[in-house]
């Protein structure tokens, strides 16, 4: 799977996130090696989310650790933007500028955060629009676009920055059913190409055909993960059985 | 078609006919409407006119700048800016209060006679200076309201993009802000243009004052009505183009326009 030798790219250690009262994740442990795919699964409210926003240190947490490529990122005096600038995130309602072009959207971060040209940064965001067949809108406004084209521009604007690690966050949970297909399909090309992914999914045939991964969430908890062919087919808690046979058809 | 002319006529007829026929009609004619007066007085109030306009060009940028200036101080998270914040808030609270014509009086009177070394003493200057500091008050509110109204979800956006809190406003926030506040500045700066006015009650010589001072003297109103039409036909053009410059945003940026 790995490589092995440098270590884990993400690790999480006993990870404790509270909402007030209330426990939104409990002593998570979660290992991602670079090229992973890694699934999140389980009913909504299980912490899938919480998980993605606090590895991406949107949210502060109560107890535990994380690492990137070996280093703590929870510790508070870790400057979070360098540590943002390093993963790509891709939210379920897209969370495109809409006051910006697609092309603008995709330079923005680079151009600003990375110190990249202009003209440095166009090159590759065009390249990136081109291969994901959103070339003829580069010049376009976000809200233009259909929901499948808009995250797709949202997967460019996240790859833009080149991430060492890409979390996306139920991407294809707003779009029509026709729209899913053409997203998910940069997804698995993604991950053909080695892009190291954590991302949280109800689409249980895709997480089966790209994870490398599978952690199934419930009330906080990882309550078993392993390859997707052993937690997908034969499970060995009652609570994800439970879980497969609603989303599962047939 | 037919309906809504015939109905325009009728109405706009009566209402006509009704100030027309009244008992005092000769006279209100007389006195506010006379040709003479109205010609005589125009070169006087065109002149003084140029001052209100002046004063409005150079007042309405400094607005903008601090009324901008105001509403970030208001949204800082900084520790360090915490002083910066509560002169923010103060600042709205004390001249939003204080009524346009009583900051003229106060500004244009109190700061000459502090006296200090370099604080200039112009009536210009400071009541120039006063609809800065009322202005600002307003404008600062429309644009913390267009602020707050872009959604926490486009920060969190950038936020995950790396980008500073800083950064956040200035390519994310406040250009979305700007965009849906222009509608309600543009009530701000028509009130403002018509409040250039109130410098007349300081004996600066605009439009207003050069009115009255001709109206005195020739016992006739009539200046009066041509100073209205004077700022009536400054405040129609700023309004059409604020509407053509809302709809090419939207045509630019809104499916719905499509």
């Amino acid at each position: 799977m790995t490589g092995g030798t440098a270590g884990p790219l993400l690790e999480v250690q006993a990870l404790r996130k509270t909402y007030g009262a209330r426990l939104v994740l409990d002593d998570v442990d979660l290992s991602v090696g670079a090229g992973d795919v890694v699934c999140l699964i389980g009913s909504s409210g299980s912490g899938k989310s919480t998980l993605l926003r606090c590895v991406n240190l949107l949210e502060d947490i109560d107890d535990g650790r994380i690492l990137l490529e070996g280093r703590e990122i929870s510790d508070p005096l870790v400057d979070q933007r360098e540590v943002r600038s390093r993963m790509g995130t891709v939210f379920q309602a897209y969370n495109l500028f809409p006051h910006l072009t697609v092309l603008d959207n995709c330079t923005l971060a680079p151009r600003r955060v990375h110190g990249v040209a202009r003209r440095e940064a166009e090159t590759r965001a065009r390249a990136l629009l081109e291969e994901f067949g959103l070339a003829e809108h580069a010049g376009q406004h976000p809200d233009r676009l259909s929901g499948g084209q808009q995250q797709r521009a949202a997967l460019v604007r996240a790859l833009c920055t080149e991430p060492s690690l890409l979390l996306l966050d139920e991407i294809t949970a707003a779009l029509d059913p026709e729209l899913v297909g053409e997203v998910l399909a940069i997804v698995r090309r993604l991950a053909e190409q080695g892009t190291t992914m954590v991302l949280a999914t109800h689409e249980m045939s895709f997480a089966r055909e790209v994870a490398t991964t599978v952690c199934f969430l419930h009330e906080g908890r990882i309550l078993e993960q392993g390859p997707p062919e052993q937690i997908l087919t034969a499970p060995r808690e009652e609570r994800t059985r439970q879980f497969l046979r609603r989303v599962l058809p047939g | 078609m037919l309906v809504a002319t015939a109905a325009t006529v009728l109405v706009v007829g009566g209402l006509v006919l009704g100030v027309v026929s009244s008992p005092g009609w000769p006279t209100v004619q007389e006195t506010f409407l006379d040709p003479f007066h109205a010609r005589e007085s125009f070169p006087a109030i065109l002149d003084g006119f140029w001052l209100n306009v002046t004063m409005f060009l150079i007042a309405e940028p400094l607005i903008l700048a601090l009324g901008l200036g105001l509403a970030l101080a208001r949204q800082s998270r900084s520790p360090l800016l915490v002083p910066l914040r509560a002169i923010a808030v103060a600042w709205t609270d004390v001249f939003r209060g204080i009524p346009t014509l009583v900051l003229v009086f106060l500004l244009v009177f109190g700061m000459p006679s502090l006296g200090l070394q370099g604080v200039p003493t112009s009536i210009f200057f400071w009541a120039t200076v006063a609809l800065v500091v009322s202005y600002s008050a307003y404008v600062a509110e429309v644009f913390r309201s267009g602020i707050e109204s872009v959604h926490p979800s486009q920060l969190a956006s950038a936020d995950a993009l790396g980008l500073s809190r800083g950064q956040a406003m200035r390519f994310v926030v406040v250009p979305q802000a700007v965009r849906r506040v222009v509608p309600p500045l543009l009530n701000d700066f028509v009130s403002l243009q018509k409040d250039t006015a109130l410098v007349a009650s300081v004996s600066l010589f605009d439009a207003l004052f050069s009115a009255r001072d001709y109206a005195n003297f020739n016992f006739n109103y009539t200046p009066y009505v041509v100073v209205a039409v004077f700022f009536v036909v400054l405040t129609v053009p700023l309004a059409r183009l604020t509407d053509a410059l809302g709809r090419r945003y939207a045509e630019r940026e809104r499916a719905g326009a499509r």
